[in-house]
């Protein structure tokens, strides 16, 4: 027994001051932060000039919650625990900033979200006690991955395959002609375009390890080499759209010969540059891309040459259908679809070939890789170009669809964005990439219609302001929780024997 | 001449800041060899702080003269944004040594982002303009063509910067912390071996650089009178340029690098041309980093397994 026992604290007590003590510090840090940037604002007013305005109410409800966090994540061990006690903290929140801020004054709405919240809060206690901290001390085994066989994986791909071909089709019989247009455009054409762009980003970042911070530049390059080719020189989009990848490879592996000799960091930075000049160039070349106008009327995609207008000689004429704009729509998606589909076969494809495993063992360990005989130049530019090239398909896709372009398009956000795509999807990962497209753009589109958001905090509520706000801040979360990503085991492309699939958190990486 | 005169009073002011931008880049990649992609978002954090804390001293507390206004904006925007930077470091940074190599840029891309989205929020997307101050100018010269002149502001801007070079220089070199740093530049796990705090002294360096970004903000507010949520992109990765030609790693170096790219591109904009004056700048980045890694007073890096 110990002998000073009647004045050492009992653990609990010293949990409970050792938590009260970093939740103060974390409210200290938090008011730090907060007081000049978010409790103090500036607008201008009608002399233009700046009046300061305080919202001390905003920068005490982040030092709360802030504080709250901290208490939380100090006091409870369990992740279920931490889970409730976080969610019970922003619902309860989330209803009193309702009732506050937005002046909503339902009860049972207010009231209903704020009990619930601290009812969560209170609950997560006695479940952190009873899920066992023994059981956590001892460290749990590394996750056994788990490997879908080879039949259910390619029955899930069919599967898939099969649901977005019937989707336009499903949906023109659910919503009518109409009403299916914003579906089948805004979310289906949206997100497919950027599961394309995230697919072919893919080779560059998630394949050879490369980042690419300007692979917008190339997806710019194959958008305008289809407008300017269709718009001077009359070509159709069907003889534009393999030109247009060429273009954007081309344009790849200029870039490409001399930065890949750099090393991880600075060829980042130089693709950045490389993105911005591009960019800086399509909005000054006025003579050649009508600078920041852009480019109009780009002709319309045509069912290999059959125009989708109305009356003789269009496609609805040709194969008797009533005239509808969403033809050319449903039209577009399967187009989409084809051309995310191709860049997905081709990835899969070549990373069977031993180009393709090149990528890969560079990717994790470069130094390695040359002190083995490979030629990194050419393995690196190969990768860049590929990926060059399906952003320029998907560029030239963008224009057709658009009709329109202008500089505006393609800035380093877009970039970023596409990035945020692969790095949230795990890099590497086919499917993960396209989950994260879907979550990411269609959460967007979702976002924008969610019209109780805008009575809640005003109508020059933004969704996409805060879109890059929780996806930046999601990015540095993923590369501290899981820097593979969500979809994050690895079936290693040769194998001896049979099949297995190796955690992420098993897999050592070579400095390169 | 005197255009020519005039854009190179211009071209040293503009290169003051960049150099004081460039050296957070130079310090932090010195020490854990990192981009600190979000720097130039720092840097633009610090200018919001500036300019809120500029108007609280004037409307609301009430000082009327500016000097000691500029002085207090000053020290408290170091503060502050050092504060950012710290917790910055804590938060997105530290729990990722060891992790692989793409991992910590990717998260000060992503902390890039954010803390430029986080302002276009809380502060709104426009433009805030202040009213212009210190604009005061001396006539250099007289007789000539027009005449040379140096606005208050620019000489404030030189002097700001000179005196606070000095003062890190004589941090770095002269004293036990500055030792540490470059201790731990050279090899962390001996420093650490050697008794060196190393979470610590890397902390540091973040707070320093981020110091004299926070200075940096002060004086573009200062020089253009007004600022953007998205105007830490752009003298970001004019910064890191400058870095990189000086030669990475070197404090020396990033100042005269940020000299330099200042004068390219006054020069640039008013002998060749105003709209592709940042495509010479990502120019150079490009350039310099294919054929001078090293840049000019940088050592050439050993790559080791």
């Amino acid at each position: 027994m110990p002998a000073g026992h009647d004045t050492a604290t009992s653990p609990a007590t010293q949990r409970l001051n050792n938590a009260l003590r970093e939740a103060g510090l974390a409210a200290l840090i938090s008011a730090g932060l907060s007081f000049p940037i978010l409790a103090l604002g500036a607008e201008p007013d009608i002399n233009n000039q700046l009046a300061l305005q305080t919202r001390w109410s905003w920068m005490f409800a982040a030092i709360i919650i802030i504080a709250c966090a901290r208490f939380f994540a100090v006091m409870l061990d369990g992740w279920r625990a931490r889970t409730l006690a976080m969610a019970g903290l922003l619902c309860a929140a989330f209803g009193f900033g309702t009732w506050y801020f937005a002046g909503i004054a339902e009860p049972k709405i207010v009231g209903g979200t704020i009990v619930a919240g601290l009812i969560a809060m209170l609950a997560a206690f006695p479940i952190d006690t009873s899920e066992s901290r023994a059981s956590i001390a001892a460290k749990a085994p590394a996750r056994p991955a788990t490997i879908l066989s080879s039949t259910a994986t390619s029955l899930i791909a069919t599967a898939g395959i099969g649901a977005l071909i019937a989707f336009p089709l499903a949906m023109l019989w659910w919503f009518g002609s109409a009403g299916s247009l914003k579906w089948i455009n805004n979310y289906g054409i949206q997100i497919l375009i950027f599961v394309m762009l995230g697919w072919g980003l893919n080779i560059v970042v998630g394949l050879a390890g490369l980042l690419d911070l300007g692979y917008v530049a190339f997806y710019a390059v194959g958008a305008y080499a289809y407008a300017l080719l269709a718009t001077q020189f009359d070509l159709s989009f069907w003889i534009c759209l393999p030109l247009a990848g060429i273009m954007a490879a081309f344009w790849g592996i200029l870039l490409g010969f001399p930065v890949l000799r750099l090393r991880g960091d600075y060829l980042a930075l130089v693709t950045l540059a490389f993105g911005e000049i591009i960019h800086l160039v399509l909005t000054n070349w006025s003579d050649l891309t009508n600078g920041e106008a852009g480019i109009l009327s780009i002709p319309r995609v045509t069912f290999f040459g059959v125009p989708f207008t109305a009356g003789e000689g269009g496609f609805a004429h040709l194969f008797g259908l009533e005239f509808s704009p969403i033809h050319r729509t449903i039209f577009l998606f399967y187009l989409i679809l084809a051309l995310a589909l191709i860049t997905n076969f081709a990835t899969l494809r070549l990373r069977r070939l031993p180009i393709g495993r090149a990528w890969e063992a560079l990717r994790e360990d470069e130094i390695a890789c040359r002190s083995l005989g490979i030629n990194t130049t050419n393995t690196k530019l190969t990768a860049f170009a590929l990926g060059a090239m399906f952003g320029g398909f998907a560029g030239s896709f963008f224009a057709v669809r658009q009709g329109f372009i202008n500089p505006n398009s393609f800035t380093f956000m877009e970039s970023a964005w596409i990035l945020a795509i692969v790095v949230l999807g795990g890099m590497g990962s086919q499917i993960g990439v396209a989950l994260a497209a879907i979550v990411m753009v269609g959460g967007t589109e979702a976002l924008r219609e969610l019209d109780f958001l805008k009575q809640l905090f005003g109508q020059d509520f933004n969704p996409v302001q805060y879109r890059m706000l929780i996806f930046g801040l999601a990015m540095v979360v993923m590369m501290i929780w899981r820097p593979r990503g969500f979809v994050s085991t690895r079936t290693p492309s040769i194998f001896l024997k049979e099949r297995k699939a190796v955690a992420a958190d098993l897999v050592g990486e070579g400095y390169g | 001449m005197e255009f020519f005169f005039q854009q190179l009073i211009n071209g040293v002011t503009l290169g003051s800041i960049y150099g004081l931008i460039a050296i957070g880049y130079t310090m932090v990649f010195g020490i854990i060899g990192m981009v600190n992609f979000a720097h130039g978002d720092i840097f633009m954090v610090s200018a919001f702080i500036a300019l809120l804390l500029f108007l609280a001293l004037t409307t609301v507390i009430g000082i009327t003269w500016l000097v000691l206004a500029f002085i207090i904006v000053l020290l408290l925007a170091m503060f502050f944004t050092s504060l950012w930077s710290w917790v910055i470091e804590r938060l997105a940074y530290r729990p990722l040594r060891g992790s692989f190599r793409l991992a910590p840029l990717i998260s000060a891309i992503g902390m890039s982002i954010f803390l430029a989205n986080f302002v276009q929020v809380v502060q709104g997307p426009r433009n805030k303009p202040i009213p212009p101050m210190f604009n005061e100018t001396i006539a250099l010269t007289s007789g000539g063509l027009f005449d040379v002149t140096v606005a208050w502001k620019q000489i404030v801007i030189m002097v700001v910067t000179v005196v606070l070079l000095t003062i890190f220089w004589y941090i770095v070199q002269k004293t036990p912390l500055g030792r540490a740093q470059r201790a731990c530049e050279q090899d962390r796990k001996m420093a650490a071996l050697l008794g060196i705090d190393v979470d610590l002294t890397i902390s540091i360096t973040f707070i320093m650089g981020a110091a004299l970004a926070a200075v940096a903000g002060t004086l573009y507010l200062i020089q253009f009178g007004n600022v953007n949520f998205a105007d830490g992109f752009i003298p970001g990765v004019k910064a890191f340029t400058a870095a990189v030609l000086g030669g990475i790693g070197s404090i020396p170096g990033a100042v005269i690098g940020g000299l330099l790219i200042g004068l390219i591109e006054v020069l640039w904009a008013a002998y060749v041309s105003s709209d592709y004056k940042n495509v010479a700048a990502f120019t150079i980045l490009i350039v310099v980093l294919i054929f001078m890694p090293q840049g000019l007073l940088g050592k050439p890096e050993i790559e080791k397994v």
